[in-house]
């Protein structure tokens, strides 16, 4: 299996999404933001970090990369996509997933270990998770308060697409606590916190990360079948 | 030589051009009016320095030149008070086979393993900090890292040892917060963990916060790269942002001159502007460039700008230049020569390449959308050796003509005057061990929560959570550990620790001792870990270098720094001097603050500072190693309750130093022990309330019986101590290993599952309550943490965010700049 991480100018977080996708058993492919080539990837990741500098909006630019262009008709082809903190914000800004992320509320930069529990396992992304468990992971942004208006985060609720919630308190402010959400295929998520950071009990607080690129082989190696939170 | 007050006005650059000419001042005009009247003295020159560059060019300089020798002969640039000091670093040296770089490099270079070394080094920010706190620490922490990046390697990390004035300031509440924003803004962007540094509040940091970065970076040997400006006729490149206004005259405006109250508002326009992107981008395709092997040679632009970067590559290769000026990519049309020479803005580094290389390196550039232009060639030396001279037209004009060297390296070397101050005999004798201590346990209580809640022991975390420790997935250990711990080589192991240390209270009583008590203790924090020391990185912060007590502090300071390293066997690989940091008369107590690699050939083998949990019902046993002393001036204790600064500071003994490094490195190796903590500030009693609450576990502890009091037990701060905490099982062989050593051990407790510090017969705190008291400090005085609440109800349409739930700094009406009131 192949898991394709995308390097925009800015990306921080880009080796440590592969290095993840490798400790999960996969190969990790380089894909490079201003080359519209899949490489025939199984999944892609866009990682955390600061793409084009955050100029304008976070992800806003990202959003018009070449690579971007094939990775949105691909993921609405049912190729699965991970998006971590930038990476979420890609995806709402390329408008595969509904809402904003915004300023932290108390307007600060954050990093800390936190507390979520994972609500959606049903996604191309969580299904190695079982539901309500309670994972430990870092988290650590400056505008990572997801908004969206209340019919949206009624029916998010509703469909179940909210992967994972905050708990043991809210780090950036987070409307109904939500950490991450899916599409309505289930194949898309965007996640803030950065499970790419606890995959090795040397360097992060957990190995709870990693279920997050298991389940994507796992879902991958069943042919999608898991992928698709509306069956 | 002169004592007089250095005076350097605003650097207006546009005041040095000829006036009455729309011209800029050229070598042939200078020829013909060599008694043109030059604002020299405003530059910051002295009369002899002035006549010393006349002397050098058979001439007067011309416009561009003057600031160029202003710039380059500043005390940041030339070292000129301290260059007699500091070179005992290298007479003094220890003998070493690790160094590949060092001093008068951009970063001294440590080889590792046969085919990895590191770089690293600490370097001040101080007066651009002040005088604006985001800007100047984020360019602080951009500047070091070019450093780092010059030398060829990958910035892997960055550390931050701070100080401000009294907490409770209400500048403070301006600096503080400004700074760690700015470190945040840029280390966060540039993708690099931040793991570890020092916060420190003391009212003689008032005017003059110190704002000190250390970055560290990782190379394979091979990829070591120069600054030397080789080959003829190879091309200077200059890569990265373009030139503007920013940041000209910050080395002399700002860093080699004292402030006089209320100045630092007119300076703002001398602190550089950081794009930490463009960092970013300047990395990459500087680590692409050398991979490829495009590169010969490469130096930074930091302080001084192009003037800097084009004498000192010239300079060290004994060549010369020719350099078009007005190929220089510009933000601002408009600029004359002498200021894009001058101009500090950040994100650009200066490089050779050979002509064949040329379009590669472009290539590269353009991959990574960094400006790159072609302004200048390598010139061949004389004939008879004679070193090449830096050339420089604009549009035509011949605007610079100097030999590189009379820049670089010519600059003049002071001796300034020494005098040991009148007071300090009177300071000594005003001793904190005769100041009344708290005796019943209900005091030593309320002591030890009021030293936990005190500005400087207090948990840190609002500040390190503003940093990324996370990135790039090699951080082992960061703050609040004793060391930032970083795993180096994914394969072996191959890790290194990092500690930055300075006790400038200890330096101020005895600026001999205090050093070599930064020095020790840095080591001692790397050692801690179970790494061995290897090598250490200064940044001497100090008043002014024209006052001669200062000149004694900074000269004791050296001499102390020399002798240690050569006894410890950890040489000086480089670092920085920053003067001036005074106001007024009032000078800061001397900082020498030390920066201590180690090296770990398996890096999982560290040992962390928390007590590990589960504690088994029985617990570990704790072990004090070390000598306790009633050691008091200049403690945390004497300052924080009695507002006390006086006396002697603690004994420093190198050797039972390294006695307990290798006790520590063996246990690692050995696996003998769970957690161990270094004694500094605040003594036995804090090292207890940050190893309990690192993961909630709690400490039965019985004070020795050896005639000092619970409460010298408790607070001393003698030095060469360490809190081990040893699984049951392994303690024969641990008390087996120190006693080898003739490391002094002591048994003084249990770790507990109960969650309770208690120090039998005098007191217990639930942790809870020590935690309380712990963490409140700083998120009441800077605001802005609190925990969100979530709200459950949303607006139908997108919402405007709400009531705030937490006080920010940005919307709290008593910041910034406005008196504190306390919080209730």
């Amino acid at each position: 299996m192949r898991i394709g991480v995308v390097t925009f100018p800015g990306s921080l977080d880009d080796g440590d999404a592969a290095r993840a996708a490798r400790l999960a058993g996969a190969e990790a492919v380089r894909l490079w933001h201003g080359d519209p080539d899949l490489h025939g990837v199984d999944a892609v990741v866009l990682p955390g970090g600061f793409s084009y500098g955050d100029a304008l909006r976070c992800g806003a630019i990202a959003r018009f990369a070449p690579v971007m262009e094939s990775i949105i008709d691909a993921a609405r082809g049912g190729l699965p996509v991970l998006g971590i903190c930038n990476g979420f914000q890609i995806l709402c800004e390329a408008h595969l997933l509904p809402g904003a992320l915004t300023r932290n509320q108390h307007l600060h930069f954050r990093n800390r270990d936190q507390w979520l529990k994972v609500e959606a396992t049903n996604t191309a992304w969580t299904n190695g998770f079982t539901a309500d468990q309670e994972i430990l992971i870092p988290v650590k942004n400056g505008e990572g308060c997801y908004v969206a208006d209340s019919k949206t985060l009624d029916a998010l609720e509703a469909e179940g697409r909210v992967i994972a919630r905050y708990i043991k308190g809210n780090p950036n402010g987070s409307q109904r606590d939500i950490a991450g959400i899916t599409n309505e295929a289930g194949n898309v998520v965007g996640i803030m916190p950065h499970p790419e950071h606890a995959v090795e009990a040397l360097t992060g607080p957990s190995l709870d990360g990693l279920g997050f690129f298991t389940s994507v082989l796992r879902s991958l190696a069943t042919d999608g079948q898991l992928a698709g939170g509306q069956q | 030589m002169t004592t007089q007050p250095e005076k350097s006005s605003g650097f207006a650059a546009t005041d040095v051009l000829a006036t009455g000419s729309d011209e800029p001042d050229t070598v042939e005009r200078a020829e013909k009016s060599p008694d043109e009247l030059q604002p020299f003295a405003d530059l910051g020159l002295k009369d002899d320095e002035y006549a010393k560059i006349r002397d050098i060019l058979g001439r007067r300089p011309t416009a561009s030149e003057l600031a160029m020798y202003s710039i380059m002969w500043s005390e940041h640039c030339s070292y000129k008070s301290s260059k007699v000091h500091l070179k005992q670093f290298s007479e003094k040296a220890p003998k070493n086979t690790r160094m590949l770089a060092g001093i008068g490099e951009n970063a001294g270079v440590v080889q590792i393993s046969d085919t990895i070394a590191v770089t690293f080094k600490v370097e001040s920010h101080n007066h651009p900090s002040y005088v604006e706190p985001y800007q100047g620490a984020a360019t602080g922490v951009g500047g070091i890292v070019r450093d780092i990046l010059a030398m060829g390697a990958r910035p892997i990390a960055v550390m931050d040892p701070l100080r401000f004035g009294a907490h409770d300031h209400p500048d403070t509440a301006r600096v503080l917060p400004g700074v760690v924003a700015g470190i945040g803004g840029y280390g966060n962007c540039l993708g690099l963990p931040n793991i570890g540094g020092e916060i420190v509040f003391d009212p003689c940091y008032q005017g003059n916060p110190l704002v000190n970065a250390l970055s560290i970076g990782v190379l394979p040997v091979e990829r070591l790269q120069k600054k030397e400006a080789t080959g003829t006729g190879n091309i200077v490149v200059l890569l990265g942002a373009r030139t503007g206004r920013d940041g000209i005259g910050g080395v002399s405006v700002l860093a080699s001159a004292t402030f006089a109250e209320d100045e630092a508002e007119q300076r703002r326009p001398s602190v550089q502007v950081g794009d930490p992107f463009m960092e970013k981008l300047l990395i990459e395709s500087c680590l692409e460039l050398y991979d490829a092997g495009l590169v010969s040679g490469i130096q930074d632009l930091g302080g001084a700008g192009l003037t800097c970067a084009l004498t000192e590559t010239a300079a060290a290769a004994g060549t010369g230049m020719r350099v078009w000026l007005e190929r220089v990519p510009l933000r601002e049309a408009s600029m004359s020569p002498t200021e894009i020479l001058a101009s500090e803005s950040q994100e650009r580094m200066l490089l050779i390449v050979t002509p064949e290389n040329l379009d590669a390196v472009l290539k590269v550039a353009e991959k990574w959308g960094v400006w790159a232009t072609a302004i200048g060639e390598v010139t061949a030396a004389a004939e008879d050796g004679t070193p090449g001279r830096l050339l420089i037209t604009w549009n035509d004009h011949t605007v610079v003509d100097v030999p590189p060297g009379s820049l670089a390296d010519d600059g003049p070397i002071y001796n300034r005057p020494i005098r040991e101050p009148n007071d300090i005999m009177l300071l000594q004798a005003d001793r904190a061990e005769t100041l009344p201590r708290p005796s019943t346990g209900d005091e030593l209580r309320e002591t030890v929560l009021r030293m936990a809640a005190s500005p400087n022991l207090c948990d840190k975390t609002w500040v390190t959570e503003q940093y990324d420790r996370y990135v790039l997935g090699n951080t082992v250990l960061a703050q609040p550990e004793d060391s930032g711990v970083l795993r180096i080589d994914e394969k072996t192991g191959l890790g290194v620790a990092l500690s930055v240390d300075g006790n400038g209270r200890f330096a101020r009583l005895d600026p001999y001792e205090g050093a070599k008590l930064a020095l020790a203790e840095s080591y001692r924090n790397v050692a801690v870990t179970g790494a061995e020391p290897i090598a250490i990185s200064d940044c001497l912060n100090f008043g002014s270098p024209e006052d001669p007590t200062v000149m004694w502090q900074f000269s004791e300071a050296c001499r102390a720094l020399a002798d240690g390293c050569l006894e410890l066997g950890t040489p000086v690989t480089g670092g920085n001097v920053s003067f001036y940091n005074q106001t007024g008369a009032a000078a800061i107590h001397p900082t020498p603050v030390v920066g201590t690699l180690g090296v770990f050939d398996d890096v999982a083998r560290r040992i962390p500072m928390g007590f590990p949990k589960p504690a088994k019902p029985a617990g570990d046993l704790l072990f004090l190693l070390g000598e306790t002393r009633v050691e008091l001036s200049g403690s945390e204790w004497a300052w924080v309750t009695h507002n006390h600064l006086g006396g002697r500071p603690p004994k420093v003994d190198l050797a039972a130093e390294q006695a307990l490094g290798k006790v520590m490195a063996k246990a690692s190796k050995s696996g003998l022990v769970s957690a161990a903590h270094d004694l500094s500030d605040g003594g036995l009693a804090q090292v207890l309330v940050e190893s309990t609450l690192r993961h909630e576990v709690g400490a039965k502890v019985t004070v020795p019986e050896d005639g000092n009091s619970a409460f010298v037990h408790l607070f001393s701060e003698s030095a060469s101590r360490v809190l081990v905490a040893v699984p049951r099982g392994h303690d024969k062989a641990f008390l087996a290993l120190a006693a080898e050593h003739g490391v002094p051990v002591t048994p003084i407790g249990v770790t507990t599952e109960e969650r309770v510090l208690q120090v039998e017969g005098q007191f217990s705190i639930p942790l809870d309550e020590v935690r309380e008291a712990w963490s409140s400090t700083l998120r009441d005085l800077f605001g802005g943490t609190a925990e969100l609440v979530n709200r459950n109800a949303e607006p139908e349409t997108f919402p405007v965010p709400e009531k705030v739930t937490s006080v920010t700094l940005e919307l709290n009406p008593q910041t910034p700049g406005g008196p504190i009131t306390p919080q209730s």
